[in-house]
């Protein structure tokens, strides 16, 4: 695949911006239709309570409202929401779109007002009486896997799920052990807050028993079959849209009650309904993310070689299961090597329902979890041994030539060069000076730390077999007669830059101008099937397709070149959107090639009219994007503030399509990953009830409580796709949750600190600085 | 209650609800919708306009208490096409991911660029504490609001 360099590989200003920076675009809550109604839910304030009775009479009557719906109208009438990551023999609870009979989660949807504007709607929820007989909750996972209470009883037990992952003999590696290793390690729930909280928009069409949703998400495809087979209503007549996706991290990769009802209102009332989350809804009943504590342990000889690695842990799977709530803890599992060489890894998982809201994929899903214990317990080991953290990461490194690398884990790592990025990390921010800075500070007293993480992680998830909806993805290039392109794409970006990445692709492969391209995503009637946007897969699979479909174009056009210049075809190039080379000079432009296939007055007589291809690309195997972080902390004595004084970021996610976006994605997700360190957490009391319920409480940061990141890059191109590029959505989360711990906690050392668990707030700090 | 008031440079006159919210008022009434909502608890910063050329946050003012005011909404900042220095620095510096909090962003910034022409990065940092971005870690919008800063600067 060759490329011209005019766009690719440039920082190239991205081309949805105009629209977003005038406020013109289309998010769900922008789009009217006349006539619409307004949706107001009802939802439990309790963790855990029987339902004994609705009552919604004063509700039916209030003014503007139009209907009322409670779990027994729509019983049998909209299938249970569903789990696609459950085992077979996966123990699981019933999900009704609206309760039925006992709600397990605080925020849970009982009954929903449809009326004639918002306020009213919300006005007659308040009216709606629900009768409760609260119950126990569980909320502590040690208790629920003890199943010191039941949540669902027809379960019999809390624990969904029990699973072993992992290969290699595990006893002989703990028998052999100079030394074991153990460190407890939670991993606290987070609130994946996209700024635009959920939204659905649907209208039904009796006549052409056409049903339209606009829904706020990052699989529209998906959604669209899912809504389908809840619904029970042909997939060719149902059109989903993810308009303007104002950020997902995972969150809106997920069928949600909500997505299944408004429709199924649309089709009652027949009138367009909108529903419309607020933050406290958004906080409540959008899916959470991590959620484990377990026990890392690992065996190791004196030398710093890691012999395996056993982690037992409970993994929080809230009240029920969501689209993909089980499968994150098998993501753990697969990265549980990290960049290292263990010869023996074992996971025992168990999978525990607790009066939560589900988890489910969060920026990382899964693989955050792998690389913050890993990491932490490199350097708890690093101490034992009396070992510099960076010799002991450098030992266990698989070389660059021992790639393709297969793990214990169970997955086999593409490309990677682990050193180089961390000798550029080392050179970068001048490590032994910095260690002599550090040694300086602390003979002043001061509390200065310096952490390093050195991470692998996983992305473009394929081949189709490892995931539940298949791994691969599509493109549609069409240039239209008048030379325009117009690019359809199955995954579907809310933030990302693809519509400015793609367009790159396309314009320096077709030899156009970018301002030529549209990229067009999102909407089930006008782009072929696609899987979507999510686990960094979009430009590496997406692009992918694009990239070849765009391949696809230029050989048939060169077909009909050859034809109407009436040369060798093997004698003609393609060079900046011109077929050269033909006899006396003569040459053709990809527009006019174009125009030639529609008019089709002078074709080949095999040749097909047209100028379209469509691609679906199936990946051989996913990409593992690395990298080394390093962040020098300070904390202050006094208040157990931390303050950030450095943190750079040398990661390699292949070769770089745009690299103003790539910063841009590295940015955003260390502030995620920092923000998990330092700030955030879900907290639920002991009765069920969400104490972080609103950005008062749930601290998401703010400018002024971030740093600003150095970044850098080393560039090992993967073989699995053509493009080279491996996908960098998540990558900032992954490395920084524990660079910033270890930089932390070492800045804690000489008091004797080993680990503290996550976020650590001042106070925390303050505590284990006067213990 | 009757309600008038300029938005973006327009007359603009209503009945409205006493209760009624202004960032409501500017999307549903005024047809208005680059002004978002992200938490409707004066928290988040994406309804940020310009009243009366100060930054506030149309979730947490009734419609009725901008009567006479002039507003000015993520839609009126550009001038005869074209894009305010702060909207070019956003453009500019990759400012922008899904663009939610966007339109807020960018006018809390005109108003903090009103009040400090030359801000240090963590004035800037300051400046902005009332706005969360979940998408760009604020770097590139501190990038943005310099960019507009130094334009601002050679334009004057
Ligand atoms: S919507 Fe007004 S501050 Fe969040
Ligand atoms: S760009 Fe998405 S929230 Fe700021």
């Amino acid at each position: 695949m060759s490329f011209l360099a005019k766009y690719m590989g440039q920082k190239v200003k991205r081309t949805e911006d105009p629209r977003l920076i005038q406020g013109i675009g289309h998010y769900v809550d922008d789009i009217a239709l006349p006539g619409v109604l307004h949706v107001a839910y009802v939802r439990s304030q309790h963790g855990h309570a029987k339902l004994n009775s609705v009552n919604v009479d004063a509700a039916k009557s209030a003014p503007g409202v139009v209907a009322v719906y409670t779990g027994t109208d729509i019983a049998g009438k909209i299938a249970l929401i569903p789990c696609a990551a459950a085992a077979p023999d996966m123990k699981k609870p019933d999900y009704p779109a609206l309760a039925l009979g006992k709600v397990a989660y605080v925020g849970q949807p009982i009954a929903v007002v449809v009326a004639t504007d918002k306020y009213k709607a919300r006005d007659a929820a308040e009216l709606i009486e629900v009768d409760y007989d609260p119950l126990d909750a569980v909320t502590d996972l040690e208790a629920a896997a003890a199943d010191s209470f039941v949540i669902h009883e027809e379960l019999g037990t809390n624990v969904g799920a029990t699973f072993q992952a992992g290969s290699g003999d595990i006893d002989a590696a703990f028998a052999q052990a100079d030394k074991i290793v153990t460190q407890k390690i939670v991993h606290q729930r987070l609130i994946p807050n996209a700024m635009e909280p959920r939204g659905v928009l649907a209208q039904y069409l009796p006549g052409e028993q056409q049903l339209n949703v606009w829904s706020s998400t990052q699989v529209p495809h998906l959604l669209r079959t899912t809504l389908a087979a809840m619904l029970s209503h042909p997939e060719n007549r149902l059109r989903v849209i993810a308009p303007e996706v104002g950020g997902g991290f995972g969150s809106k990769l997920n069928v949600y009650a909500e997505e299944a009802l408004l429709p199924w209102i649309a089709m009652q009332l027949k009138k367009p309904v909108k529903w419309i989350e607020s933050r406290r809804e958004n906080m409540q009943a959008t899916i959470h993310g991590r959620g484990q504590t377990g026990t890392v342990e690992v065996a190791v000889k004196n030398d710093g070689t890691l012999l395996g690695l056993r982690y037992d842990v409970i993994y929080d799977l809230g009240a029920y299961l969501q689209l993909l709530t089980p499968a994150i803890p098998t993501l753990t599992g697969l990265m549980l090597s990290g960049c290292y060489k263990i010869p023996a890894i074992q996971l025992n998982c168990r999978q525990v329902y607790t009066s939560k809201m589900a988890t489910d994929a969060y920026r990382g899903a899964g693989r955050p979890e792998a690389t913050y214990l890993i990491e932490r317990v490199m350097n708890r080991i690093a101490e034992e041994l009396g070992m510099d953290p960076v010799e002991l990461r450098r030992k266990n490194f698989p070389k660059p030539e021992e790639f393709p690398f297969a793990t214990a884990a169970g997955l086999v790592y593409d490309t990677g060069d682990y050193e180089k990025a961390l000798n550029k990390a080392l050179e970068v921010i001048d490590y032994q000076k910095l260690r002599a800075e550090q040694a300086a500070a602390r003979a002043d007293g001061r509390l200065v730390g310096i952490g390093v993480s050195t991470y692998v992680e996983i992305c473009a998830v394929g081949p189709s077999v490892m995931l539940p909806c298949g791994g691969w993805d599509s493109a549609t290039v069409r240039v239209e007669p008048s030379g325009k392109v117009t690019v359809l794409t199955g995954v579907s970006p809310h933030g990302q830059g693809e519509e400015t990445a793609f367009a790159q692709i396309v314009g320096d492969m077709l030899g156009v101008d970018l301002n030529d391209v549209l990229v067009v995503h999102g909407d089930t009637d006008r782009v072929q099937y696609g899987i979507g946007t999510f686990g960094s897969r979009g430009l590496a699979i997406g692009g992918t397709a694009v990239a070849v479909a765009t391949e696809r174009i230029v050989a048939k056009a060169k077909r009909l070149a050859a034809h109407m210049l009436q040369a060798d075809e093997n004698s003609l190039s393609f060079e900046d959107g011109k077929f050269v080379g033909a006899p006396d000079d003569k040459s053709m432009t990809i527009q006019e090639i174009a125009f030639h296939a529609h008019q089709a007055h002078n074709i080949p007589s095999d040749f097909e009219p047209g100028l379209v291809a469509t691609y679906f690309f199936e990946p051989k195997n996913c990409t593992f994007p690395f990298g080394t972080h390093i962040c020098v902390a300070e904390v202050d004595k006094d208040t157990g503030e931390v303050t950030i004084q450095r943190y750079l970021a040398v990661d390699d996610c292949g070769k770089q399509i745009n690299p103003l976006l790539v910063a841009g994605q590295v940015h955003g997700g260390i502030a995620q990953g920092m923000a998990q360190a330092l700030y955030e957490e879900a907290v639920y009391d002991e009765s069920g009830q969400l104490l972080t319920g609103e950005f008062m409480d749930y601290a998401v940061p703010k400018a002024f409580q971030l740093p600003s990141f150095e970044l850098d890059h080393t560039v090992t191109p993967t073989d699995v796709n053509p493009l080279g590029a491996k996908g960098v959505g998540e990558a900032g989360t992954i490395g920084s949750t524990p660079c910033v711990a270890n930089a932390v906690i070492d800045a804690l050392a000489p008091l004797g600190v080993k680990h503290l668990d996550l976020p650590l707030r001042p106070e925390k700090l303050w505590r284990a600085m006067n213990a | 209650m009757q309600l008038s008031l300029t938005i973006n440079g327009q007359p603009h006159a209503a009945d409205v609800e006493p209760r009624l919210l202004l960032v409501h008022h500017l999307r549903d009434n005024a047809g208005l919708t680059g002004t978002h909502i992200g938490c409707e608890t004066s928290l988040c910063g994406a309804c940020t306009v310009l009243l009366d050329g100060e930054p506030v946050k149309s979730c947490c003012l009734l419609a009725v208490q901008a009567e006479g005011a002039n507003i000015t909404t993520i839609e009126g900042l550009a001038t005869n096409g074209e894009l305010h220095p702060v909207q070019e620095g956003f453009w500019e510096c990759h400012g922008l991911q899904c663009g939610y909090c966007t339109p807020g962003m960018i006018l809390a910034s005109v108003g903090l660029l009103k009040d400090n022409p030359h801000p240090s990065e963590a004035e800037i940092r300051h400046g902005l504490e009332g706005n969360l971005c979940r998408c760009t870690g604020y770097q590139h919008i501190v990038e943005a609001v310099k960019f507009a800063a130094n334009k601002m600067q050679t334009q004057a």
